[in-house]
């Protein structure tokens, strides 16, 4: 680039502003390549993460994979039946405890709780703060007080499904409060006007007029539950069971459980089975979300 | 015509009664998760320093619960340490590249492209960790550190687990930092372009510092999920307590002691078992501390703009 070119092209990147120097000009393009790279850098690393384990586990994907048991010596028959079986239940279980809990406690916040009390204030820091404890510490929780301790319910699928309950709860509460306070104050005063009370209000009007964005919030948070490894490490899951969870105190496992040991296996089919039930893992989220995202965009209340 | 204030409870009005005594009743529960996670913790934490004197745990530099006699050692120090320059490699990826796409996002980025940038953060974002430790493990330690650039790195090893940590505490310092940006009153920056100021001057003079202490914010939460993070590091970094700076070393973390210590079906009441609240607890203080002034920088930016 010649000097009289590059000058032109210092001046259209000005525009009509006197006394700016060429060096600036520079500078803002720079800047601006360091930031697509940056966000570059977010993109190859997404791209690099999914490349590697779809086509590490493609190979493995079949019916069987899918419907077969674990296996800790034949990996070609090494499935994921128990493991897959045990994320259902997981989320189920977390689904029925997390559902009510969190919307009540995101009602009462928003529709009820006078935000000047210290005990309200208390609360809202609390939920916030528990959102950032992380998940392990959660496990420990779960060690402690559910499968020993107070409770001793062992190492069981209920002891699982509660330990994740209690780790999305605070997410499920924070949406759930956004989504109500976006349901515009005038539907409540109309509603009070005809003689409502206060409890009809929320349930004839605010409720259906948050229910998507609950919804959404509901299964974005289940989708985190699902993925978590740490809490169920320490609460003690089983690996490379070869049943399937038969009751709420009956041992089980999940699939990060599964991909964790298979990850960490010496033999290499067995890494590669790891690879294989990561494409599974991926692709629950992958439908979970697009329901979400479904759900947002068909129900979503405009006002 | 007079109202009676005290009017006698009706069928509806005791309904409405009890529905606020539930949903208090619910909010309470988070509360009392709390205090849950704090007693569980506590109780074991004080049988242990009845075992173990806090001096010993709190400035020991050898951490060998496993073994048994005179070389049983409970010095915290290096699982803190590998914790806290972990966290230091995650950030010193995660922060430059989050700053800058959440400047990008805020500032810069027209409205289409944007609508594509977000979601690849947030599906950036959903991705469990196991995924990330399994990428670091099979794939970024062996082809990218080893082939790539000849580091002769060993499979677990302190280098491939702060990078690839990086790269999953992005998308959260990239989201709350651009929050704080975008909630910069756009009058400051048109008064800024109007003195004619640049883009990047507005950005980076006006935007920035206007936005600092959210960013702030993001930073402190980002390090807290650094900080917590577990199965990327037991399965990338390794298991081994060190308090070297050779990041090629395997190092261990507070988090993944937990969950390796944990997974042996240890017996309640013992040692071994008071070990995993002990090393639970320091965690969990050091989260609340970061979370705590996270927050607090967050309120303090929405007071100002909102």
């Amino acid at each position: 680039m010649t000097g009289a070119q590059m000058a032109a092209a210092a001046r259209t990147q000005t525009g009509v502003i006197p006394g700016r120097t060429r060096r600036e000009a520079a500078a803002g393009n720079g800047f601006k390549v360091l930031m697509l790279s940056a966000v570059a850098m977010a993109f190859i690393g997404l791209g690099a993460i999914i490349w590697d384990f779809a086509s590490d586990g493609a190979s493995v994907l079949s019916w069987n994979f899918i419907t077969n048991f674990p296996s800790r010596v034949i990996p070609e028959r090494a499935g994921i039946q128990s493991a897959i079986v045990g994320t259902i239940y997981l989320m189920i279980i977390c689904a029925v405890l997390v559902v009510p809990l969190g919307v009540m406690t995101a009602v009462y916040l928003e529709e009820y709780a006078d935000g000047n009390r210290w005990y309200n204030r208390m609360i809202e820091v609390n939920i916030q703060n528990l959102a950032g404890v992380p998940s392990v510490v959660y496990g420990i929780l779960g060690l402690a007080f559910i499968v020993r301790g107070p409770l001793s319910m062992g190492p069981v699928l209920l002891a699982g499904g509660i330990t994740l309950a209690l780790l999305v709860l605070p997410v499920v509460i924070i949406v759930a409060r956004e989504a109500i306070r976006a349901v515009p104050p005038s539907i409540r005063e109309g509603s009070l006007a005809l003689g409502a009370t206060q409890w009809q209000t929320i349930w004839k009007q605010v409720l259906p007029g948050s229910i998507a964005g609950i919804a959404t919030g509901v299964i974005l948070a289940l989708s985190r539950a699902i993925g978590e490894t740490a809490p169920l490490l320490v609460v003690g899951a089983g690996v490379s069971l070869r049943f399937n969870p038969d009751g709420l105190d009956s041992s089980f496992t999940a699939l990060p459980i599964q991909i964790f040991a298979w990850t960490q296996d010496p033999n290499e089919e067995f890494v590669t089975r790891a690879a294989g039930a990561i494409c599974v893992l991926m692709i629950i989220l992958l439908l979970m979300n697009s329901i979400a995202i479904w759900l947002r965009n068909r129900y979503e209340q405009k006002w | 015509m007079r109202f009676n204030l005290n009017r006698t409870p009706t069928a509806r009005s005791r309904f409405e009664a009890l529905i606020r005594v539930a949903l208090m009743a619910a909010a309470g529960l988070s509360v009392v998760t709390t205090l849950l996670i704090v007693g569980s913790l506590l109780f074991e934490t004080v049988e242990f320093f009845g075992e173990v004197p806090i001096g010993d745990y709190l400035f020991g530099t050898k951490w060998t619960p496993q073994f048994a006699g005179a070389q049983q050692s409970f010095g915290v120090v290096p699982l803190v340490w590998g914790t806290l320059y972990l966290s230091l490699i995650a950030l010193i990826v995660a922060v430059p590249l989050g700053l800058l796409s959440a400047i990008y996002l805020s500032e810069y980025a027209p409205n289409r492209v944007r609508k594509v940038v977000k979601p690849v953060l947030e599906l950036l974002a959903g991705v469990p960790t196991i995924v990330f430790g399994y990428f670091a493990l099979t794939f970024f330690t062996p082809n990218v550190l080893n082939d790539v650039f000849g580091l002769g790195v060993g499979v677990f090893n302190g280098l491939s687990a702060g990078i690839i940590m990086g790269l999953l505490v992005l998308p959260t310092i990239a989201s709350v930092a651009e929050d704080a940006m975008s909630a910069v009153p756009s009058s400051l920056r048109e008064g800024a372009f109007g003195l004619g100021a640049s883009k990047l001057q507005v950005s980076l003079r006006i935007v920035f510092p206007a936005a600092l202490s959210g960013i702030v914010a993001a930073l402190i939460l980002g390090a807290s999920r650094a900080v917590g993070e577990t199965v990327l590091v037991l399965l990338a970094a390794g298991q081994t307590p060190n308090l070297s700076v050779n990041p090629t070393e395997s190092y261990q973390t507070m988090a993944a002691f937990i969950a390796a210590q944990a997974r042996g079906d240890i017996p309640t009441g013992s040692i071994e078992y008071m070990t995993i609240f002990a090393v639970g607890f320091t965690l969990f203080v050091i989260t609340l501390v970061l979370n705590l002034v996270s927050i607090r920088l967050v309120r303090k930016y929405r007071q100002v703009y909102e």
